[in-house]
């Protein structure tokens, strides 16, 4: 299981990846796994501005359904609408391929408050 | 040893069972298309003997115990005086003073106690789940994995009966019951607890070249609900009976009686207020179990007892229950399910969801 050093991440299992202003956003290899085989992504606030720890749209796996939290306020820009017919790339390649949003950031120094890699690892136990 | 092979644990109804191994979808398709072992020894076993052991047990359950011979089985419900459902079981006739129960793990005491206690003196129960361990080998490749294993075709066996063989993979005590829960082809394997680890993996290796694979309680509840089989905890409760539960076939009000008959016949005379559908999502959306299902009128009509995605049709499945009005349960009917303030659409449907199939 691996969780990039250069992303941060929340303890709702999200990461993030900034570049500048912007940042795209997915759930981690942990949350994938504890999920299983992933089946439906939504997300309906593409447009919207989304408080950090709103929810921004929902995974569906075969058991369980999981909803998904902003990790920072901003705007959802766009949704990988490559999930729509192959939602398992969230689990094959979830800081890759399967990449959940793009976001503008309201202030990127909030991205400061999130977990790096290691902490995220601990809290995860990995 | 299910954790050495990758399989993630859940706990389930006080045991620690493997959830999944390769994955839900993964397995579901190996049992469909392949075949697919399941370790399933939470499941309950009681062996009741004695001179009447077999109208005692015809007078607890709802099924017809006298139609019974050794070496067949049946699937009935047990209920409570007002017919509430107090668990769906098997019982398999060992000989006409030999009965076996098997029961579901989350009912094992509550049930122990019910049989117990209605059984005159001279019938004895006793509890082997302990000492009993069950495997399911399931899936069009079932017959040929077993044969490749045990050096012994078991094809011949029909639906629901049993052998007890001599000697057969490695173990005295086995016994090869036609039965299972996915809606496919396949063997239930009873047998020594102490024997099980070796009998999986005997059977794990000749399954290799069939491309067999361990599967799990994930898979096994997918597999079951596309097939319309019924769980207990959700679609079978204490405040459920077997008339709107579909279960009018196993309950024979003609036959002896059996506790519960009384208040099943004057449900049967009204008619059941509510029933047990199944229904197949026509849009995006999984029904969960605890949804509300939802008339076209918007009116809220009952809730999904279990739902999930069917990997076989990659739609929205469940099952849950009605008003028992005919728009609301004949094939074909719309109706929705509402979940986290959106609905979803689903066609009232006959299980199995997943293809036509009869075994006999």
């Amino acid at each position: 299981m691996t969780f990039p050093e250069e992303l941060r991440y929340t303890k709702d299992h999200e990461w993030i990846r900034v570049d500048g202003d912007t940042a795209t956003i997915g759930i981690t290899d942990f949350a994938q796994s504890e999920l299983g085989d992933i089946v439906y992504v939504e997300v309906e606030t593409v447009g919207d501005a989304v408080a950090k720890d709103d929810v921004f749209g929902t995974v569906e796996a075969v058991k369980t359904v999981s909803e998904l939290f902003m990790p920072v306020s901003g705007t959802v820009t766009e949704m990988n609408t490559a999930l729509d017919t192959n939602p398992e790339l969230v689990n094959d390649d979830p800081y890759g391929e399967g990449w959940l949003i793009r976001m503008s950031l309201d202030n990127p120094a909030d991205v400061d408050d999130l977990l790096s890699a290691s902490d995220y690892a601990d809290m995860v136990g990995q | 040893m299910h954790q050495a092979l990758g399989a993630k644990m859940v706990p389930f109804a006080g045991y620690d069972m493997p959830l999944q191994y390769s994955g839900i979808i993964n397995e579901h398709q190996a049992v469909r298309t392949a075949a697919g072992l399941f370790d399933v020894s939470h499941m309950g076993e009681f062996l009741v003997t004695g001179p009447a052991a077999g109208q005692f047990v015809d007078s607890l359950v709802t099924n017809d115990v006298s139609t019974l011979y050794d070496g067949k089985a049946l699937y009935t419900a047990m209920c409570q005086d007002d017919g509430g459902i107090i668990d769906d079981l098997l019982v398999y006739r060992f000989g006409p003073e030999m009965y076996v129960l098997v029961v579901n793990a989350s009912r094992k005491v509550i049930d122990l106690a019910w049989v117990s206690q209605h059984a005159p003196p001279e019938v004895t129960v006793r509890d082997v789940s302990d000492e009993t361990a069950l495997l399911a080998l399931q899936g069009p490749r079932a017959f040929d994995i077993l044969e490749k294993a045990s050096g012994t075709d078991f094809s011949g066996l029909k639906f629901y009966h049993f052998e007890r063989p001599a000697a057969c993979l490695g173990s005295q005590h086995l016994l090869v019951s036609r039965t299972g829960y996915t809606g496919e082809s396949g063997v239930e394997l009873y047998c020594p607890t102490a024997e099980a680890a070796s009998i999986w993996s005997a059977l794990m290796e000749a399954g290799q070249e069939f491309g067999l694979l361990p599967a799990g309680l994930g898979a096994r509840d997918t597999l079951r609900l596309e097939a319309g089989f019924c769980l207990y905890g959700n679609d079978l409760t204490t405040d459920t009976n077997p008339l709107e539960a579909g279960l009018g076939w196993l309950t024979k009000l003609e036959a002896a009686p059996f506790i519960g008959r009384e208040a099943l016949l004057k449900v049967k005379a009204s008619g059941p207020s509510r029933k047990l559908v199944g229904f197949v999502a026509q849009e995006r959306g999984i029904p969960r179990a605890g949804n509300d299902i939802l008339a076209p009128s918007g009116e809220v009509i009952g809730s999904v007892t279990s739902g999930s995605q069917s990997p076989i049709l990659s739609k929205g499945i469940g099952m849950g229950y009605v008003e028992n009005r005919p728009e609301f349960t004949t094939p074909g009917s719309p109706l929705q399910i509402s979940a986290r303030g959106r609905t979803t659409a689903v066609h009232v449907e006959r299980p199995p969801f997943h293809v036509k199939r009869t075994e006999s």
